[in-house]
């Protein structure tokens, strides 16, 4: 590698993919999440944890597109190098994003799969949407695909309503993964699962977004899967982002009355 | 030998929010370094704080004031006060902990958990296996059991199996929490063996060794403690 590459890679990683400012969107007093703001840089996996109705999925909705704020801003820096404002982008172009740098994995595996079409189908349609049209690749993605998330590569002409949870939550994971996305949200990804089944999806997602080097942010209530999985964390309450900081600082040691609370509430098995 | 940790004036203390907002000063006016090849043993009755310092200095707790200087990739920088990702690089590349228990993670196995922070060190596959394989060997856990997550292991081969990922890699700077403790007499005279090593690699330790002749065996200096927990007394009373 020559000494130009290398400063290239170090500014590339030194530089954060994802920068958030004063982030609000009110649905009543407290309702919904207000003034986040944050840097995410390439391989950073955040989390943000807090009770339910404290705004987690407000703030993951803002963040990736799926409903403008009241105010603030979310930029992220494209394969290019180029930053683009959410929000004042066209549809287009945020369209564009979503399908090929981004991926979002929802909590219920039938909202972000085709429920209707083959597993493989599911797979390649990313692919499809960047233009890839041989039938061969297609299917070799989806082979891939398929064995990298544990599922049984002979499943692929199937549908996913065939599949069990645990395997149709892979398959999700697979159908984002599949573009090479460098940014992941993920909503609660192993809330509905089984503990087992969890056990195992956890250690497969740990070990892409290392592989991959992915930017994740994941909302879960789980403080567990968030010491596994996450870099930092983020403690929401009542629409506010009440502390932040390294993962096993706030499960160890956390300032806030609220986070203390949290941590100490948890169950020890 | 040169230095590789600045502790200045170091404090910690807990605000127990759910209690009555007790506030308990564990840690105040701490200094100290420690140089390359030199091992630290922190000297204190139970209580005084020894596992509280080594936690902040690792950054799993959060230090009240003061600064925590570490010698990175050849430029200083302090801990206290630093990001997330600084932390994690330091951790990486230059901070090593060690203590007694092993946090398991479902399904991976033995091998692969004493591998890890080399692999995250960016090392081949065949040179970790290699460490990891000679490690384990010498901390004497059956080779039936590499394959297996440690999950299942009873507490002794947690322990040295979380002892040999420890010493997986050459760490600048290393923290111990008891490495030691309950362990027979073979698998002690091994880890006293291991911080030899990173001593003679240059490696500057900071421990906490209850049991004596341990602590006679590797430490350089001591750092006595016990007047900070004489304070925790005053305030938490």
């Amino acid at each position: 590698m020559s000494a130009a590459e290398k400063l290239h890679l170090h500014t590339d990683t030194a530089q954060p993919l994802f920068s958030v400012r004063d982030l609000t969107r009110l649905y009543g007093p407290e309702k919904g999440c207000q003034g986040v703001s944050f840097d995410l840089y390439p391989g950073e996996v955040l989390g943000i944890v807090g009770e339910s109705g404290s705004g987690k999925s407000t703030l993951l909705s803002l963040l990736s597109g799926r409903c403008p704020p009241d105010r603030g801003a979310v930029t992220y820096r494209d394969t290019a190098g180029n930053w683009v404002d959410l929000y004042s982008a066209s549809e287009a172009q945020r369209r564009t994003l979503l399908r090929t740098e981004w991926g979002f994995v929802e909590q219920n595996p039938r909202d972000g799969l085709r429920m209707g079409v083959s597993a493989g189908a599911n797979i390649g349609e990313r692919l499809m949407a960047q233009g890839v049209r041989h039938y061969g690749e297609l299917r070799a993605a989806g082979i891939d695909w398929l064995s990298q998330v544990e599922i049984d590569p002979l499943r692929i002409d199937d549908l996913p309503r065939t599949f069990s949870g645990g395997m149709q939550q892979r398959l999700q994971i697979a159908r984002n993964l599949v573009s090479s996305p460098r940014l992941i949200f993920m909503d609660e990804p192993t809330g509905g699962l089984d503990v087992s089944v969890q056990a195992r999806l956890l250690d497969l997602l740990r070990g892409l977004v290392r592989e991959l080097d992915l930017a994740v942010v994941i909302v879960t209530h789980d403080l567990a899967v968030a010491r596994l999985l996450a870099d930092r964390l983020m403690v929401m309450r009542r629409s506010h982002v009440v502390e932040a900081g390294l993962t096993d600082q706030i499960l160890d040691d956390p300032q806030h009355p609220y986070s203390q609370l949290l941590v100490s509430s948890v169950l020890q098995p | 030998m040169n230095t590789l940790i600045e502790v200045s004036n170091l404090s910690k203390t807990f605000t127990l929010h759910q209690q009555h907002g007790v506030v308990l000063n564990v840690l105040s006016g701490l200094n100290f370094n420690v140089r390359a090849g030199e091992c630290l043993v922190l000297h204190g009755q139970s209580g005084a704080g020894k596992s509280t310092l080594l936690r902040t200095l690792y950054g799993n707790y959060l230090a009240a004031g003061g600064s925590i200087r570490i010698l990175h990739n050849g430029a200083w920088v302090d801990l206290v006060g630093a990001e997330p990702r600084q932390v994690l690089a330091v951790r990486r590349q230059t901070l090593g902990y060690v203590s007694q228990f092993l946090r398991v993670i479902p399904r991976v196995a033995t091998l692969d958990v004493v591998m890890e922070p080399a692999l995250a060190r960016g090392w081949s596959k065949v040179d970790a296996e290699a460490r990891a394989k000679s490690l384990l060997s010498r901390l004497n856990i059956p080779q039936a059991l590499w394959q297996l997550a440690p999950g299942t292991f009873s507490g002794g081969e947690q322990q040295r199996v979380n002892i040999a990922r420890g010493f997986m890699v050459t760490w600048p700077l290393m923290l111990l929490d008891e490495p030691t403790a309950s362990l027979d007499d073979a698998n002690r005279q091994v880890v006293l063996e291991l911080i030899d090593e990173a001593k003679a690699a240059g490696s500057a330790l900071i421990g906490i060794f209850h049991d004596r002749a341990a602590r006679e065996a590797v430490a350089d200096r001591f750092l006595d403690m016990s007047a900070a927990a004489q304070q925790e007394y005053v305030y938490a009373g």
